[in-house]
Parts: structure tokens; C-alpha cells; sequence
């Protein structure tokens, strides 16, 4: 069963971690399944970039018009896969997020608020039609910006994003059933910071609820993944949404300070890591704005005896090697029941073999590019201190692109829940595995982290499920299922992942107050 | 056999006279720290005297920190018993919590009187308070359906988010209204089945200590709610900053301390209700429907979402 399987590498540790092609762990790979020469490789079957028209400038979004950046500075976008730069975007400073506020406040004032709620709607049903139609041009924009496999940018992240759009339009004339009872009404400015690792998806999920709930954005995408964000500012236009209604602002992590800080902002929505979190609310302080955060994440991933092994293992690949594990809610610790856990290890090693690690253009690519050298060097420093705190690690043969930032999916066995790599977000292709004997003992050990956005459950007893996700501390709970999304269902987390939620009727109410 | 007797001379008493004119001598309360069920003075031995209407006085107990610290320890320890009650339980309890105050009407207006409130407006807001304990206790089971609910997904699973309790809370109680801004901020954070540590009124804090003695031979059980008294200056900077606090209702925070109270809530990124735009601190400010509301119930609940594939 175990073919991928091989003995813990003898080699240094330092060639684990590059990643890089050339640097096998092992001394002596076993042939994997997927080499050039085996009979069941893969032909290549790029996706073709000529779809996405890239500029080799980018400036900001503001009341409907592009803008250059007041301080005239740019900086560089990289796609991921082959560290190749993409196009200059521009550096938005404090001046600019200035200017983008004040045409955010002005179109709240005179057009969006005064707008019939039923044409706020049809905006919005405009704007996932366009996403639709334009959805491939997004998927591959979203692939070379950010290096995740072009199958999740087209499959996941993009009908996704058109499908919130969707969901949220339909909200925006019937938010007298949002708040039973209570008038609902909108904030006014609200100001968004999202992350890179679903650059076009957590636009989706802010401004989506945002202006259907009746207010106007400024929203700051990533630094390394910009690219999206911009082209969504061509779908405002071809959509006539009124000039200012959205308005996007490249730049650092300053800049979104700016925007978030800005007294006219009465609500703030960030999705990121919790010490950027932790920043913020720190920043809005005593301000009275309205803040959402969707932070962190360490989820585990239970596998109990009575599971369907398969399914379960497929689940876990699911959990940590979708794009990249740079997910917030991957299910990053591998709780497996000690009486099956070396059959599961065995399983999932071999599984592990037959991942595609490469090219994400690829239309076979399981895993793609980490999205930049700043992450390839975090996940790096998290996998060796994993080796040097006495964990075991393990690796698949698999080739790896000579350029770009990949990194190998890595399993640790023996982890101890003390280790970092059971503690802090690695946001990598990077398992602990930690087993356990009784449910008891599982839910504790699941419940044994600062954070609290996802976990998953594999069993086939159904009251086993329901009384473990009745314990756990997680904002969502996937049983026999992982990283699944809708714009119908709420996401977020309990305890230091951050609070309040996005998506459903529970996502809207963070855009509203009530009187 | 007969025993020999001796002799006892025995003493006459002089009746007391008790003169009709002579008022009896009113047994005072001391009035107390609330922690775990029990009554302590306050660990630092501090009362602080607070003047009442008629030229008495009350010795306060004055919480420290290390009372602080107990309460939360306590109420952590109440905390998974008490969210895990079943919802009409929990109503039920705190519906109990109404008839008791019902029974103590005329202190808790003495109470208010004492701290300066008109006889009328007295009897009108201790009436208000325990009305608002009898509507926030109809609340517990209909929170799942009012905020929870079912997730039509477009794929194949079965799909829907509880709100759970997020578990110890502080509540810096409304300054001003000393009784139905108490029992409406307090209510509502026992109803969504969290536990509470509450730092009273600091001008008006009678009505929380006689709240207290309710609420100890009520159904609520022990450690659920926490009443402390004392200074709001000396003792929010370090509530805000106790990591195993999971939420802060800052409603009655003075303005003075809310920058450092939702800074040090943001450290552990702890839950924030606070007052709502344009309200004040005012003694009727949770008059009628302005404190109808759910605002600090929804506050401190963390949405579950459970998904499950269908398949045969």
C-alpha cells in the first residue's frame, strides 16, 4: 500500500527546506509515480495566458478613474511560479487612501444611500454577471499574480466570487428582513484590507455584503497580489457603478493603516494574520467604528477509527494542500486515532506521492507556487524548527520547477503539541500529525491552540459527529467534508482567529446597524 | 438520700421601660463583593465610604485586582456548565431571577432612593428592571432560530450555524442607570449563555449589591455572575488586559478609559460591545424599547457552522 512511502532522509536539513528542485530529502528518492518516465506521467496541459491582457502599469481606483500614485512611486508584482516580474502597481500613501475616503464619503452621500435599494441590487446582479463572463480572464490573472493552481482560480476562487455577488445583490432590497423588527441602516464608509492568498474571493466577501447593506468601500488588496482587485475596478466600470461607490487603493501596509484609522471610515473589515489583526483593533481604538476581523488559523483535522479511510485521507489532502495550505482555515493539524494511525500514515504518504506539485498554469497541478520569498522563507523557518524540536518529517519525491517559489508538501509524525509547527499558522503545504486514543482526549487536543476558525471531523457515526462539533471551539465545522464555501453560509472564527463573520445572513449584519 | 440544697441568693432585675418614642435600631448591610456564590469583603480589607441621601453612609467594598482575578477564575470555572444548559433552562433560571427582585421590590427602591432617585422614579424603574429580566428571559431558545439557521449551499451538504456562548464576560455596567441599565446589560449576557464579571456602578452601587443577594438564592448557579464594586479607574485597566476573558461590554466605560479598554481587549482580541452611537449614560437611556435590545447578547456569541455531505 505504502509505495510512496520512504525511511526519514539522512540529509541535512537545509535542503529540506529550500524546496527547490534538485534538493530531495532523501539520498536515494524512490521513483515516483509521476516521473518523466514512468508510463502514468502527465502530458503538460498549460492554460493559455493570452486570455489575460496584463498592463505593464497599474495605478489606483479612485471615484472612477485610475489614478497615479500621489507620491509617484511603484512597486513590483511578481508571478510567483516564475519570480517573473508582471507589472508595476502603484504605491498608494496616506495622501492617496485621503482622496479615496473623501470620494467614498461624497458617493455615500449624494449617490449610493439616496440610490432605491432595488437598483443597488441590480449593481450588484450586474457585477457577478460580468465576473461570469469574464471568468477565465480572472482565473488566469489570479493564477499568474498569485501562484495558485489554475484549477482552484477557475474551479474555487472566481464562480465563488461571482456567486457572493450573486447572494448579497438579492440581500440588498430586502434588508427590513435582515433585522426583523429593527431599521436597519448602513455605516457609511467602510474600509477593507484582505490578503493574498484569495486575492479576488476576499474581495467578493467584503464588498459584496458591503454595498448591498448600503455602503461605499476603499478597499486595500494585498502587495503581492494587486492584479485582481485592479481588473475588478474595470468590472465597476463596465458595470456604471457610480464613480466612488468602490474604490481601490494599492500599497503597504501603511496605507491600510491610513485607510482603516481615517475618522470618516465607520466600519472596518480585515482579513489577514492576527498580529496585523491585533494592529488594527489597536489602531481604531476608542473610535467607535464597527471592526470585523478574520485572522488566524490552526485547525485540526480528527480522523477517528470507524472512518472511511479514503475519503478521509482525500479530505486531508484537501485540508493542507489546497493552494498551497495558504489557507486560513487549513486543516493544518492531523488528529488521527492511534489504533488505525499507522494504516492512515501509509495512506496518506502514498497519496502524498501522486500530488502534481508545479507549474500552476498546469490544468493538472495539484500544488502550485507559495506566493512569495518572504512566505517561502516563514514556512522554511517553521518546517526546520519542526526537524530541530524532534519531530519527524517526510517528504515525496516530486519534481520541482527550477524557478518560482515551490514548496514540497511535508508530513510531520511524532509532533508533540508543544512543537511550533502544532502551535503557530504555518501557512504552507506543511501536516503535523499528533494522534490520540478517546474522544475526550481528541476534542482537547483539537481545542488546544489560540485559535478557533475551522475544523474537520471523519467518522461515520453521526452522533459522534454532532457531539464532537457541538465541542470543539471552532467557527466552522466540516464533518466528513473540508474547505467548503458558499455565499450562503457564515465563515469565521471563535478566540484569537478573529470575530464576527462573512458570508450569509450573518455577514451582512457586520454591514449594517441597527436603530 | 435526700441532696442537701444549697442556698442561691437570686438577683432582682428592674424592669426596662420601652417607651414609644424610642425608635428601633436598624440592623445596616454590609455591603459585600459577590465571587463564586459567596459574600467576601474585598482580599485588600479597602472599603471606600459613599455618602447617601439623608446624610448616611455606606462602607463599599473596594475590589482590588486580586479580587479581580478570583472573579474571573470562578466564573471561568461556572462558564462550560451554565452555556451548556438547555435554552429553556436557562430562561427558566432567569425568569426565577425576576420573581425573586419582584419579592425585593422595596429594597432595590430604597436602594435607588438612597443613591438619590425620587420615590417615584424609584418604584418606576425597579418595576422596568424586572420586566426587563422577564423579556431577555425569553430569549434563550429563540436565538437559534432568530440568528442561527439553515445554509441553502449550492453543493451537496447539509448545512447549518448555531451561535454558541463566547464564555466569560466583563461588564463595566451603566454608571447612571444603576438598576435597569444593570439588570438589561447583565441579562442579556446570562440569556445568550455566557458567564459575567460586572464592576457595578461606581456612584450607585447598591442596587448591583442587593442584585447580588438575589441572585444567590436564585437558581442561578454560583460563579455565573460575578459583582464587583469598587473604583473603575483602578480596576478597568487590568480586567481589560486578563487574557481569559474572551468578551468586554464596555457600555458604561467612561470615555475617559475606552481608548485603553478596547486597546487592551484587542490584545487577546477580545469581543467589544459598547454604547451605540449618539446614546448616553443617562438614567433613562434604557427606557422602553431603547433597551429592548440584543445588541449585547449578539456580542458575545460565536456562530458554529456544521456542514455535512448528503449522500445515500
Amino acid at each position: 500500500m505504502a509505495t510512496g512511502r520512504r525511511p526519514r532522509s539522512g540529509s541535512t536539513t537545509a535542503s529540506l527546506l529550500t524546496g527547490s528542485a534538485g534538493s530531495s530529502p532523501a539520498a536515494t528518492p524512490a521513483p515516483s509515480a509521476l516521473s518523466a518516465s514512468s508510463p502514468w506521467s502527465y502530458a503538460p496541459a498549460p492554460e493559455s495566458r493570452d486570455v489575460a491582457q496584463i498592463r505593464s502599469r497599474y495605478g489606483l481606483f479612485i471615484d472612477g478613474k485610475e489614478r497615479a500614485p500621489s507620491g509617484g512611486e511603484v512597486t513590483i508584482t511578481y508571478n510567483p511560479a516564475t519570480e517573473e516580474p508582471l507589472a508595476e502597481i502603484a504605491k498608494g500613501t496616506p495622501e492617496d487612501a485621503d482622496r479615496a475616503i473623501e470620494a467614498a464619503s461624497r458617493a455615500y452621500r449624494k449617490v449610493w444611500s439616496r440610490l432605491h435599494p432595488r437598483e443597488r441590487a441590480k449593481y450588484l446582479y450586474r457585477i457577478s454577471r460580468i465576473l461570469q463572463e469574464r471568468s477565465r480572464e480572472f482565473a488566469v490573472t489570479e493564477t499568474l499574480d498569485s501562484g495558485k493552481p489554475i484549477r482552484e482560480s477557475r474551479d474555487v476562487d472566481v464562480p465563488l466570487a461571482a456567486a457572493h455577488f450573486w447572494y448579497y445583490a438579492g440581500w440588498a432590497d430586502k434588508l427590513a428582513y435582515a433585522v426583523p423588527g429593527r431599521r436597519p441602516e448602513s455605516h457609511g464608509v467602510v474600509g477593507q484590507v484582505i490578503p493574498w492568498n484569495f486575492p479576488l474571493l476576499m474581495l467578493a466577501w467584503k464588498i459584496a455584503p458591503a454595498l448591498a447593506a448600503g455602503n461605499t468601500v476603499v478597499l486595500k488588496p494585498a502587495s503581492t497580489t494587486p492584479l485582481t482587485a485592479l481588473l475588478f475596478a474595470d468590472v465597476c466600470r463596465q458595470a456604471g457603478l457610480p464613480d466612488g461607490v468602490v474604490n481601490i487603493i494599492t500599497g503597504p501596509g501603511s496605507t491600510g493603516m491610513a485607510i482603516v484609522t481615517d475618522p470618516r471610515v465607520a466600519k472596518v473589515a480585515f482579513t489577514g494574520s492576527t498580529s496585523v489583526g491585533v494592529t488594527i483593533a489597536k489602531g481604531i481604538a476608542g473610535q467607535g467604528k464597527g471592526l470585523t476581523l478574520e485572522l488566524g488559523g490552526k485547525a485540526a483535522n480528527i480522523v477517528f477509527e470507524d472512518a472511511a479511510l479514503d475519503q478521509a485521507v482525500e479530505g486531508v489532502i484537501n485540508g493542507i494542500f489546497f493552494n498551497q495550505g495558504e489557507v486560513c482555515c487549513a486543516g493544518s493539524r492531523l488528529l488521527v486515532q492511534e489504533s488505525i494511525a499507522e494504516e492512515f500514515l501509509a495512506r496518506l504518504r502514498n497519496r502524498m506521492s501522486t500530488l502534481r506539485v508545479g507549474d500552476p498554469m498546469d490544468k493538472n497541478t495539484d500544488v502550485g507556487a507559495i506566493n512569495s520569498r518572504a512566505q517561502m522563507e516563514t514556512i522554511g523557518e517553521l518546517v526546520a524548527s519542526g526537524v530541530s524540536e524532534g519531530a519527524e518529517i517526510w517528504q515525496p519525491a516530486c519534481d520541482l520547477p527550477t524557478r518560482g517559489w515551490f514548496f514540497r508538501p511535508t508530513l510531520f509524525t511524532n509532533v508533540a503539541q508543544s512543537h511550533r509547527i502544532a502551535r503557530e499558522e504555518i501557512f504552507g503545504p506543511v501536516l503535523a500529525t499528533i494522534t490520540f486514543r478517546t474522544v475526550a482526549e481528541a476534542i482537547e487536543k483539537a481545542n488546544n491552540t489560540a485559535y478557533g476558525l475551522s475544523a474537520g471531523i471523519w467518522t461515520e457515526k453521526g452522533s459522534r459527529i454532532l457531539h464532537v462539533a457541538n465541542a470543539l471551539k471552532a467557527g466552522v465545522v466540516w464533518a466528513n467534508t473540508f474547505n467548503r464555501f458558499d455565499p450562503t453560509s457564515p465563515f469565521g472564527g471563535y478566540k484569537e482567529s478573529g470575530y464576527g463573520r462573512e458570508g450569509g445572513l450573518q455577514g451582512l449584519h457586520a454591514y449594517l446597524r441597527s436603530s | 438520700m435526700a441532696k442537701k440544697r444549697r442556698q442561691i441568693p437570686i438577683p432582682i432585675l428592674e424592669p426596662i421601660e420601652v417607651g414609644s418614642e424610642s425608635p428601633r435600631l436598624e440592623v445596616r448591610r454590609t455591603p459585600k463583593l459577590y465571587i463564586g456564590g459567596a459574600f467576601p469583603r474585598s482580599e485588600s480589607g479597602r472599603t471606600d465610604q459613599l455618602a447617601l441621601k439623608h446624610g448616611d453612609l455606606a462602607n463599599v467594598a473596594r475590589a482590588s485586582r486580586k479580587d479581580m482575578r478570583e472573579a474571573v477564575r470562578v466564573a471561568r470555572a461556572a462558564s462550560d456548565s451554565w452555556g451548556s444548559k438547555g435554552a429553556m433552562v436557562r430562561g427558566q433560571i432567569l425568569y426565577r431571577v425576576a420573581e425573586l427582585m419582584e419579592g425585593r421590590a422595596a429594597q432595590f427602591e430604597a436602594d435607588l432612593i438612597a443613591h438619590g432617585r425620587g420615590r417615584r422614579a424609584a418604584a418606576a424603574e425597579v418595576s422596568a428592571a424586572i420586566d426587563r429580566v422577564v423579556w431577555f428571559a425569553g430569549w434563550p431558545d429563540k436565538i437559534p432560530a432568530v440568528l442561527g439557521g439553515t445554509n441553502p449551499v449550492a453543493s451537496s451538504h447539509f448545512v447549518f450555524t448555531i451561535p454558541e456562548p463566547t464564555g466569560v464576560v466583563a461588564i463595566i455596567a451603566p454608571e447612571s442607570s444603576a438598576l435597569l441599565g444593570l439588570v438589561t446589560r447583565l441579562s442579556a449576557v446570562l440569556a445568550g449563555g455566557n458567564v459575567a464579571v460586572l464592576l457595578a456602578s461606581e456612584s450607585a452601587p447598591l442596587p448591583a449589591v442587593t442584585l447580588a443577594e438575589t441572585l444567590a438564592v436564585s437558581d442561578v448557579p454560583g460563579g455565573v455572575v460575578n459583582i464587583l464594586t469598587g473604583r473603575r479607574a483602578e480596576l478597568i485597566p487590568h480586567l481589560v488586559r486578563h487574557a481569559d476573558v474572551d468578551g468586554y461590554d464596555l457600555w458604561g466605560c467612561p470615555d475617559a478609559l475606552m481608548i485603553e479598554a478596547e486597546q487592551g481587549a484587542a490584545e487577546h482580541v477580545a469581543r467589544v460591545a459598547r454604547r451605540p452611537h449618539g446614546s448616553e449614560d443617562h438614567e433613562d437611556a434604557f427606557d422602553g424599547e431603547r433597551g429592548e435590545r440584543i445588541d449585547a447578547l449578539s456580542a458575545f456569541l460565536e456562530m458554529k457552522t456544521v456542514w455535512h455531505p448528503i449522500g445515500s
